[in-house]
């Protein structure tokens, strides 16, 4: 179980993760800035295995991985959103951080609501209540259980692709 | 049933007769553009590789563009990490040369390419005709070790241009006019396509400016055939394209779009989304701190001229900081060969080097709290350029310039007449 942090639609990455941080050396140095400007408070309060929750179009703008880098380094077990950008979508399944479509939770959950998610059932559930999520890709699938992108180099890089 | 534009890039790059939307395919890059925003993440990445190589060196090229020069020591440090490595492996590297896009459309883009670009406005290259997107360090990293990657086919949006832009009125203004239609995610995932027999009166700066934003629609990519104008562009640098594609006339869109350009007004985005786009008219009066004229959407030497020849003779208002900054070095000195620089300093605006400047709000001219900034920059996203209790508007060279002289946003027909 794990808290939810509920945030808006077109939830951009500088939000996630502002350009003055961004140059500071390695991500350790930058997650304590995450969400900065929309819950200055988020980075202090975040528990390991809590869950950020948006409405569509969630990490749209920048590139910038270090978006879904400090959201991960915070411990933050999932983002569930009902629609994300595609490069932010990309680069979390890379780094190994869980990026789930589900379109009918935003609308029904709460800031601090607790919540389970079940990667295998592809289910999240809040208050007794089951809300089916959007399988992944196949391909997509293989990166994220591999733990990220980089470990398939590693471990050989035919693995996930060929 | 043919193929689009983007299509039969992908279907190159991966080396397969056909491709169709939703498909994966593993697929050979042209060019790898990394800049100083999370280069210094890549090669720490790198660096933990167990077996680090870099498959083809020569495709690679690594810009210093964000905070340049830099403004810390911990930037510094991020920098220097960049330059030695760039140095050690031989990778063509560019510093205070300008915006990453600019240099790679002045420089190496060709069309047919498939480029990734660790920045999200990459998109700019399909006005060349090249399939350009933006990735993060690890699919950078990733192409960089083993030159290729894998791409999900997008579906392709057609933006049917019909007619001419009225006089006063920019490729800016319609950019924003579209994503303000489609809306931020009107193409998320997806290709957009510009065609039409209003292209060809666009000049390459004016189909830069327009693929460039497409992210701000989602768009996975632009494109736009390479025409006689882009192969024109390509000549004059003395580049070759690499293939030209045309998309078949029974290519499949999941949309299309006719856009008649004599309709297109001045508009502006308001703060802080892309898509909350209202013609300029509205926000005419809207009391300005600071005014940018630059960035890799709007820092073209077009634009540095249509700033000019609104500013000759006319003064900046006095409690406006007007900054004019060059998109690349090239730019910057045509600039000053063209006369532009004096009459921007005369007005009393300040002149910067080439570089991404407020448009990223990190190295130079950040606003502070409750202040306003109109910008030609490419977003105006909560905190974008400063404070994140400050206020950015997107607007054209035009409306930016008017704006700077009268110190609340004006269009540049709003000017009082020069005295003779």
């Amino acid at each position: 179980m794990g808290k939810i942090f509920r945030f808006h639609t077109d939830v951009d990455t500088d939000q996630i993760i502002a350009s003055q941080y961004l140059l500071y050396p390695t991500v350790e140095e930058m997650k304590s800035h995450a969400f900065e400007s929309l819950d200055a408070d988020f980075a202090a309060r975040v528990q390991p295995g809590d869950y950020v929750v948006a409405g569509e179009n969630f990490g749209c703008g920048s590139s910038r991985e270090q978006a879904p880098a400090v959201l991960k380094a915070l411990g933050v077990r999932a983002v569930v959103a009902k629609s994300f950008a595609r490069i932010f979508f990309r680069n979390a399944i890379n780094i190994g951080l869980p990026v789930i479509v589900c379109k009918p939770l935003y609308d029904h959950v709460s800031q601090g609501e607790e919540m389970e998610l079940s990667l295998d059932e592809g289910t999240v559930t809040v208050n007794g209540t089951v809300y089916p999520c959007t399988k992944l890709n196949p391909y997509m699938q293989t990166i994220l259980n591999q733990g990220g992108l980089l470990a398939s180099l590693n471990g050989g890089e035919e693995s996930a692709w060929e | 049933m043919g193929m689009t534009l983007a299509e039969k890039i992908i279907a190159s790059a991966a080396g397969v007769e056909l491709v169709r939307p939703g498909d994966i395919h593993t697929v050979e890059l042209d060019l790898l553009m990394s800049n100083d925003g999370t280069t210094h993440l890549t090669i720490d990445m790198y660096r933990k590789l167990a077996q680090p190589r870099i498959a083809d060196v020569s495709k690679l090229v690594w810009i210093v563009d964000h905070n340049m020069p830099c403004d810390s020591v911990k930037t510094a440090a991020s920098h220097k990490k960049m330059r030695d490595f760039a140095r050690e492996h031989g990778i063509t590297f560019y510093e205070g040369k300008g915006v990453c896009h600019q240099i790679m459309m002045e420089e190496h883009v060709r069309p047919g390419q498939l480029i990734f670009g660790a920045d999200s406005h990459t998109c700019a290259y399909g006005a060349l005709g090249a399939f350009g997107t933006g990735v993060g360090c690890t699919d950078y990293l990733y192409a960089m070790v083993t030159g290729k990657s894998w791409v999900l086919v997008p579906e392709s949006l057609r933006f049917d241009l019909k007619g001419r832009l009225r006089p006063g009125v920019t490729a800016r203004d319609l950019i924003l006019t579209i994503i303000g239609r489609i809306g931020a995610n009107g193409a998320n995932y997806k290709a957009m396509e510009f065609a039409g027999e209003g292209l060809k009166s666009l000049t390459m700066s004016d189909r830069i400016a327009i693929c460039n934003l497409c992210v701000e629609a989602g768009a996975k990519t632009a494109v736009m055939e390479a025409d006689e104008v882009a192969q024109a562009y390509l000549a004059q640098r003395g580049r070759t394209p690499k293939a030209i594609f045309h998309s078949d006339e029974d290519a499949v869109y999941a949309g299309v779009y006719e856009v008649d350009l004599d309709s297109i007004v001045p508009v502006v985005a308001k703060p802080h989304f892309v898509d909350q786009v209202v013609p300029a008219e509205e926000c005419r009066g809207i009391r300005i701190d600071e005014a940018f004229l630059g960035s890799c959407n709007n820092g073209r030497i077009e634009d540095l001229r249509a700033a000019a020849a609104i500013l000759r003779g006319r003064k900046v208002a006095e409690r406006v900081r007007f900054l004019v900054v060059p998109a690349s070095a090239q730019v910057f000195r045509q600039a000053m060969e063209e006369g532009l620089m004096k009459v921007f300093l005369e007005a009393g605006a300040i002149v910067m080097n080439a570089n991404c400047s407020v448009c990223w709000g990190s190295c130079q001219g950040v606003i502070g709290e409750g202040e306003t900034l109109i910008s030609t920059g490419t977003r105006n996203f909560k905190g974008r350029a400063g404070h994140p209790n400050s206020y950015v508007y997107l607007a054209s060279s035009e409306t930016v310039t008017a704006s700077a002289i009268l110190g609340h946003i004006a269009l540049a027909s709003d000017l009082p007449p020069m005295e003779e």
